[in-house]
């Protein structure tokens, strides 16, 4: 039975890597100008984790099938060099790994977290309540108008609480169920939870980041590809978690200027 | 007496040591004795684990723009008095413990130890005038986020003293009956607890105070 | 060397009595027999918890029979709502990471035989025990309870992040008096878990036997000795968490609850409070948590594999000192689960060095026990393999933490079923494995009776391929995108992977329904199985010199002396291949450690 066990276990690991190296489960297209660099990290960590995957599952086959069963009285053997090979093996591998993964790795967080957005990026507002996204941008006069909870009616479609008959700055301010920007231009989203907390996801965008009840967050990217792509909720957030979305729809400079004018009129 | 206890430690509980004995008895004794000891210590550091989850949380919750501001009643320190005398009562009443034979002579040592826990009860009732000052001046556990520590704190300590109160009415009780054996560690091991009690008083006194 | 002194005298007189003997006993060997039916009862409650969420995952208009009798609530119909769903998922990861996988491989391997192998006559403190026990049972009943309350369990997930969980009904389903039984069924669990490991190590410092140093302590000691030392940290952590919950859900506090929140239409009360705090004292807990979860089966793997290789490992003393590292590294590592949650980014590259560098000893155990097969005389049995397919499990849910441990990685990998995936293999299968592998090698000490080992068998080749079906197509999901926690995938971009989830859910049954081949043999063997012998599989810790089941006092009153470490396999003793830990015969042929 041992020797059906190491060959289960080869099967196990090659069936395993199957799917990976086929690419059947590929990473949806990068559209971001940040992603390449987690993209080419997660490739390199594929690589790494792959093969010591492999090659345990195959190291532990092959010594199950020649050391399962033996005859009585077979010889015992010592690991040539024992745990001191052992111990300086893993230091190594897994020392020169860290290095790399985590000191390169870095770079690409950095380039998410570390950098501060530009000045001239567009910052829209972002709301996450229970079960929606809503967006708000600034409108014609460039300023955001305060946020008043108790104003907050869903019925009205009031959804950030804006204040318009008293402040001046959200009468022009303009709210949308779905978050369009620009391609090529940097995006600064103002991160607000109304209620719980919730998260941002965008898989193409190679974003995602928490709504904090009770923190000012924020994310800047840039998109680089006009199209139409899904932002989920990925924090629990209550019975709606799972259909809680909205879309990102990136359109050219010339379609984004039309669709806030268009806004701007209602 | 063997164990993994660090040094220091040891040599603190070597201070709170029974007085060595000869024989197989004693030393099974004393055995004993060094597993409840470790016992002890190690219910201590639990303690203290949970109090310094509470700080930290105090802590994060102070950079928040309702801190306020929450003045103390004065009969905290009194209180705290009391507690720290009982400490004293409690330390008397154990090196009593250390020159006496088991069945002699324990009478007296009870007498310390109710003395103590009756000083403990004290505290406790301190503790509730202190809360009700506070509420007499409209602080409430939810009124800020002060007073929400201030009662948490309090009280989870109280609980703790009660805890303490419970097993010193047991050690008198042990005591006062003089023909029964009574482990040397079982007061050795309950004046550690009550002497923390004591000094997570005095922390969370500071605490209070310099914070809150 | 460190010597221990002289054995203590009686801890307790001889049960009498039915409820002594077998219901509020002070005896560790009943109270480990309760531990492990408590967890046998809450992992197949998980488990068929865990099939309803695979079935209605995959057909979410199912109508599952006799569910809306037992849940006319969550179920109208017999199909589960998407609230009832959140209710599975919540009951189900609580259920399993306290009841199961801290109970089986730790409270209940380790009160059974700690003592024993140490030469112990019982734990340290007796009847804590039975409190802890029994309160760990409260706890139980406190959890169960919100299945039967009319709004149902929380939806919180096992997590129970703020203010989701700290705001009360505004919330949710299941968000009044469900999510307040849950904080306080965990919070009861902290106070046994408490009492647990503060008996294990005053057990392990002070009860050792005369010659038993600690390093001819057997491993699962040490697991057991290193993983109380962790749990009385991390619990002593957990449970403050919990008071400041509930003080938040019905003393109106704001602990966890900032100003402003809208929820249900209503202003909520609160202002001031910190959702991160939650996150941080709970993870601060929760992950040195997942490791309480798996060094045990590590100990108990070693056991075994020591005995079934018939030789010593390559080191036990480098397997102890990963060990140790292991436990002191996981404390540093808790904002790994908080790299997108808000706090600062810098502290997230300050996270994720020690969780890649807790891969050294993980990897060190990991080719130590893989050395140690080469060369070995390695013995097939139920438990052998059990502890082989650990490694195997162990590695495959390892390396998914490579990925996850790098916060720029993280971005994308986060809250989706590659998180589930890698979380599932180590703590769902790896840790399991090693109960599985303790309960086939140590039933016949504990009852007397061997299992069948053909069912072992039966019964390792479904769960070990089925495993792999159910847990590694979850790694592929999340590569794609594929978000957890969602009672069905209304996103376009999931359609197509459908499939992929149809598979899992059947193996998933197929692999359940295996585990009752587990059940089967272990009640049939109970009463029925061939009588076993003292040492059936010729082992060398203490446990295997004494009765099987062994008497009330362990050593009927005798005071064990040890003469060698449990590693003395391989050699030429007067019983065979091997020298028992107590026998005083010489050592020949072989180095001791």
């Amino acid at each position: 039975m041992g020797k059906a066990l190491a060959v289960v276990l080869v099967i196990i690991a090659l069936a395993s890597a199957y799917p990976i190296v086929t690419h059947r489960f590929p990473l949806p297209e990068d559209i971001s100008t940040h992603g390449h660099a987690i993209d080419q990290q997660l490739n390199d960590t594929m690589w790494e984790a792959g093969l010591s995957f492999v090659a345990a599952q195959v190291l532990l086959a092959f010594f199950i099938w020649s050391f399962a069963g033996r005859k009585a009285g077979s010889p015992l053997k010592n690991f040539p060099g024992g745990a001191k090979v052992m111990v300086t093996a893993a230091f190594l591998l897994v020392g020169t790994e860290i290095l790399a993964l985590g000191v390169l790795g870095q770079k690409a967080w950095a380039s998410v977290y570390f950098t501060p957005p530009k000045p001239d990026a567009i910052q829209i507002q972002a709301q996450a309540e229970q079960f929606a996204f809503y967006f708000r941008y600034p409108g014609p006069d460039g300023k955001f108008g305060g946020l008043h909870p108790d104003k907050i009616d869903e019925g009205n479609q009031n959804y950030f609480g804006l204040d318009p008959a008293n402040d001046v700055d959200s009468r022009d301010d303009i709210v949308a169920g779905e978050l369009v920007i620009p391609v090529n231009r940097e995006i600064q989203l103002m991160m607000h939870a109304k209620d719980v907390g919730h998260s941002f996801y965008v898989r193409e965008l190679r974003i995602q980041q928490d709504f904090v009840p009770g923190l000012d967050l924020s994310v800047h990217f840039t998109a680089t590809k006009i199209g139409k792509y899904e932002i989920v909720c990925t924090q629990l957030c209550g019975l709606g978690h799972y259909n809680m979305k909205a879309y990102l729809n990136v359109m050219s400079e010339a379609d984004y200027e039309n669709w806030l004018k268009q806004q701007a009129s209602q | 007496m063997s164990s993994r206890i660090p040094p220091a430690i040891s040599a603190g509980i070597g201070a709170f040591g029974p007085v060595r004995a000869s024989g197989p008895a004693a030393v099974a004794q004393a055995k004993r004795g060094s597993t409840s000891s470790s016992g002890i210590w190690v219910g201590v550091f639990a303690i203290t684990m949970s109090f310094a989850a509470f700080t930290s949380a105090l802590f994060v919750r102070e950079g928040t723009s309702d801190w306020s501001h929450l003045a103390l009643p004065g009969v905290l320190y009194l209180n705290t008095i009391v507690l720290l005398a009982s400490s004293a009562t409690l330390e008397h009443a154990r090196r009593m413990m250390a020159t006496v034979r088991a069945g002699q002579g324990t009478r007296k040592a009870s007498a310390w130890v109710i003395i103590t826990l009756l000083l403990g009860l004290g505290f406790c009732a301190g503790q509730v005038l202190a809360w009700e000052e506070l509420q007499s001046q409209g602080i409430y556990l939810a009124t800020n986020p002060n007073s929400s520590f201030f009662y948490l704190l309090t009280f989870l300590h109280a609980l703790h003293v009660l805890v303490g109160i419970f097993v010193l009415v047991y050690l008198a009780g042990r005591l006062v009956a003089s023909h029964t054996t009574l482990r040397r560690s079982l007061v050795d091991n309950t004046a550690v607890y009550w002497h923390f009690i004591g000094v997570l008083w005095v922390y969370l006194l500071l605490l209070c105070r310099m914070k809150l | 060397m460190e010597e221990a002194s002289v054995q203590q005298a009686h801890v307790h007189a001889p049960p009498e009595g039915f409820l002594r003997k077998h219901v509020f006993s002070l005896d560790h060997k009943v109270i480990g027999k309760q531990y492990y039916a408590l967890a046998l009862v809450a992992v197949f409650t998980g488990m068929i918890l865990s099939w309803l969420m695979r079935i209605h995952m995959v057909w979410p208009n199912a109508k599952i029979p006799l569910l809306e009798h037992l849940t006319s609530a969550g179920a109208p119909g017999g199909i589960i709502t998407p609230e009832y769903y959140l209710s599975l998922l919540t009951m189900h990861g609580t259920l399993m990471v306290f009841f199961v996988l801290t109970n089986a491989p730790f409270a209940a391997f380790g009160n059974y035989f700690l003592p024993i192998q140490i030469g112990a006559e019982d734990m340290a403190f007796p009847r804590f025990n039975m409190m802890s026990f029994w309160t760990t049972f409260l706890a139980w009943v406190v959890l169960m309870l919100a299945f039967v309350i009319p709004d149902g369990p929380p939806i919180a997930g096992w997590t129970s992040y703020a203010p989701l969980s700290a705001v009360g009904k505004d919330a949710g389903p299941g968000m009044e008096w469900g999510m307040s039984l849950w904080g306080i069924s965990i919070a009861i669990f902290c106070v046994a878990s408490l009492l647990g490991s503060l008996n294990f190590i005053a057990t392990t410092l002070d009860l050792r036997a005369k010659g038993m140093t600690f390093m001819r302590m057997p491993l699962c000691t040490w697991a057991w000795f290193i993983t109380s030392c962790i749990a009385l940290l991390a619990f002593a952590v957990l449970l403050p968490a919990c008071i400041l919950l509930i003080l938040d859900r019905h003393a109106g506090t704001s602990f966890y609850i900032p100003a402003n929140l809208v929820i249900s239409d209503r202003l909520q009360p609160h202002a001031g409070g910190s959702p991160l705090l939650w996150q941080h004292l709970f993870w601060f807990f929760g992950h040195p948590e997942v490791y309480i979860a798996i060094l045990p089966s590590m100990g108990i793997v070693s056991h075994v594999l020591v005995n079934s290789l018939r030789k010593p490992l390559l080191s036990s003393r480098v397997v102890i000192y990963s060990m140790m590292s292991i436990g002191f590294l996981s404390y540093m590592v808790w904002g790994h689960h908080m790299f997108l949650s808000g706090m600062n980014p810098m502290s997230a590259l300050a996270f994720s060095f020690p969780t890649l560098t807790i891969t050294i000893p993980a990897t060190v155990l990991t080719l130590i026990w893989l050395g140690s097969l080469y060369g070995s005389n390695l013995q097939i049995t139920s438990a052998s393999l059990f502890a082989l397919g650990f490694i195997s499990m162990f590695v495959a849910g390892g390396v998914s933490g490579f990925f996850l441990a790098q916060p720029s990685i993280d971005i994308y990998l986060h809250a989706t079923y590659f998180v589930v995936g890698h979380f599932h293999m180590v703590m769902g299968v790896a840790s399991l494995f090693g109960v599985f592998a303790g309960t086939y090698f140590w039933f016949p000490k504990m009852t007397g009776r061997m299992m069948s080992e053909t069912l072992g068998k039966v019964h390792f080749w479904i769960t070990f391929v089925g495993a792999y079906c159910i847990f590694m197509p979850f790694h592929y999901l999340g590569l794609i995108g594929n978000v957890r926690r969602y009672q069905s995938f209304v996103d376009d971009f999931m359609q197509p992977f459908l499939g992929v989830h149809k598979f899992v859910t059947f193996a998933a049954l197929i692999t359940g329904a295996a585990q009752f081949i587990f059940l089967f043999n272990l009640i049939y063997s109970r009463f029925k199985g061939k009588p076993a012998p003292d040492n059936p599989w010729n082992a060398t810790s203490l446990e295997w010199s004494i009765p099987s089941p062994p008497p009330w006092n362990n050593f009927g009153g005798k005071h064990p002396i040890v003469y060698h470490d449990p590693f003395q396999y391989g050699v030429k003793g007067s019983k065979g291949d091997f020298v028992m830990q107590d026998s005083p015969e010489q050592v020949i042929g072989a180095s001791g450690d």
